[in-house]
């Protein structure tokens, strides 16, 4: 089974994905594993997305997002639902902002 | 062009008790807020945030009926937010305010044109009007020379030096006496941290203040959002679809802050509250009044020299000496503004940019008075 997502990128952090706000991203599962959480997503952005290695920490701070980038989940904050551990459904808008810039 | 972020489609199913919001108890709770970790829906997010900044305002009497007043617009999140928020609040509530979009164009190539975008299209979604004051205008220098010429190293020095005086000199011209800014909480509270990080004690005592006035200066300065989180400003903006610019500066990163910042950002993760608490403990921390020591003859000698070097006027310069001689109310002797040296540090600052630059280029520069602006003439020569 897979997991069609519209991810994307804001305030800032579409700096790091080619200056692309929105993303359409379809991820598989692994035949016999467990369904498909928003860690695999996370997994998925930092190994295939993010174009130059080292912006990887803008993204990713020990193993996990950054303080400082609001994950939304269908414009949920991800804090009400699971964090990592959410259970992703096919047509769900997951989206990070960055709040770490000048304003 | 803007682009609004995606709303959902997936619908939640199945909501559990635990999952409604704790206000209304009725609607879906899609936000933690990090003040008291409370859960709330978008609609009750609006009202309590809305509210919240409604109560700093009444509660410190920041306007008075009929007051015009400028806000400082970047085009950034902050200040995106707050012209929407006071416009709201003004209509909502009767401040009776009259509101004036105010931006600074530094002329940095690439980032402040493209912000400046942002912020006339605000203009247009929230019918203010909109002055914009130029570096080149007041000082005849746009951000990128001054780089070229004195390094992307100080560039915040004097883009700071120069934003002050520029807002300034903006609300002069437009006959405003103030001044609001989007300064959050999670600013302030990293402003308080540095302060302490650098052992200033002098600056930690008036970095809460909600509004700073200086004596002589007719331009008073607020800070509305002195108890807004970021994140619940970004949030709002997220959830508003509001219009605001994200890229940082070409020339940041503002070193000092940056680690101030990442500090901020990771005790927030800890405990949201660390952010309203540190501002709590900065509003608190007041210097005990010196105490008048006992004059002995010996102690009195030392006084009077110390007194005599006090007395002579210290000037700010390019070298790095700075005046410990403070003066309240002080103008500068060649542009007027308010400055606590005799010459303010804008001047002081321009002037040793026109030294440099005099001497890349000689070959064109005959004159020693005001170099900098023969030199563009000059250029804008043809033949």
């Amino acid at each position: 089974m897979s997991v069609a997502l519209t991810v994307e990128f804001l305030g800032g952090l579409d700096a790091i994905f080619q200056n692309q706000r929105k993303h359409k991203v379809t991820l598989d599962e692994a035949s016999g594993k467990e369904a498909l959480k928003l860690r695999d997503l996370i997994t998925y952005i930092t190994n295939n997305m993010i174009e130059n290695e080292n912006d990887i920490p803008v993204f990713i701070q020990d193993g996990t997002v950054r303080p400082g980038i609001l994950t939304l989940v269908n414009d949920t904050d991800w804090e009400l639902c699971d964090e990592e551990e959410y259970v992703l459904e096919n047509g769900d808008v997951i989206s990070f902002t960055s709040t770490l810039h000048g304003g | 062009m803007y682009q609004p972020p995606s709303d959902p489609v997936n619908k939640a199913k199945h909501l559990k008790t635990s999952q409604l919001c704790e206000l209304c108890h009725s609607r879906k709770a899609v936000i933690k807020r990090p003040k008291n970790l409370m859960k709330i829906c978008k609609e009750c997010f609006y009202y309590v945030f809305e509210t919240e900044i409604h109560n700093t305002i009444v509660s410190n009497n920041l306007f008075y009926k009929g007051e015009r007043v400028a806000v400082g617009a970047s085009g950034g999140k902050d200040s995106t937010v707050l012209a929407y928020v006071l416009k709201l609040l003004n209509e909502r509530h009767q401040y009776g305010i009259e509101i004036v979009l105010l931006s600074i164009d530094e002329g940095i190539v690439g980032y402040r044109d493209d912000s400046l975008a942002t912020v006339k299209r605000n203009q247009k979604q929230y019918e203010l009007p909109l002055e914009i004051v130029s570096y080149r205008d007041l000082y005849n220098w746009t951000m990128d020379e001054i780089v070229a010429c004195a390094g992307v190293r100080n560039s915040c020095t004097y883009c700071g030096v120069f934003r002050r005086q520029a807002l300034d000199r903006g609300a002069n011209k437009l006959n405003i006496a103030h001044v609001v800014t989007g300064h959050n909480a999670d600013d302030m509270a990293e402003t308080v941290l540095m302060n302490i990080l650098r052992g200033d004690v002098a600056r930690l005592e008036k970095s809460t203040a909600i509004m700073t006035i200086s004596a002589g200066s007719p331009v008073k300065r607020s800070k509305p959002f002195k108890y807004s989180y970021q994140k619940e400003i970004v949030l709002y903006a997220h959830y508003k679809k509001l219009d605001y610019f994200s890229t940082e500066c070409t020339y940041a990163p503002e070193a000092f802050r940056g680690t101030a910042r990442e500090l901020m950002k990771n005790l927030e993760a800890i405990r949201p509250s660390c952010i309203i608490d540190i501002i709590h403990s900065g509003e608190n921390l007041v210097l005990k009044p010196k105490k008048q020591k006992k004059q002995t003859v010996k102690s009195k000698n030392v006084k009077k020299t110390e007194l005599n070097t006090q007395e002579q006027e210290l000037e700010v310069r390019t070298d790095g000496t700075v005046s410990l001689n403070f003066k309240d109310g002080n103008r500068c002797e060649r542009c007027g503004y308010l400055s606590s040296n005799k010459i303010c540090k804008a001047c002081t600052l321009l002037e040793g940019l026109a030294a440099n630059r005099a001497k890349v280029q000689l070959d064109l520069d005959t004159s020693t008075d005001g170099a900098a602006k023969v030199v563009r003439d000059l250029e804008k020569l043809s033949f």
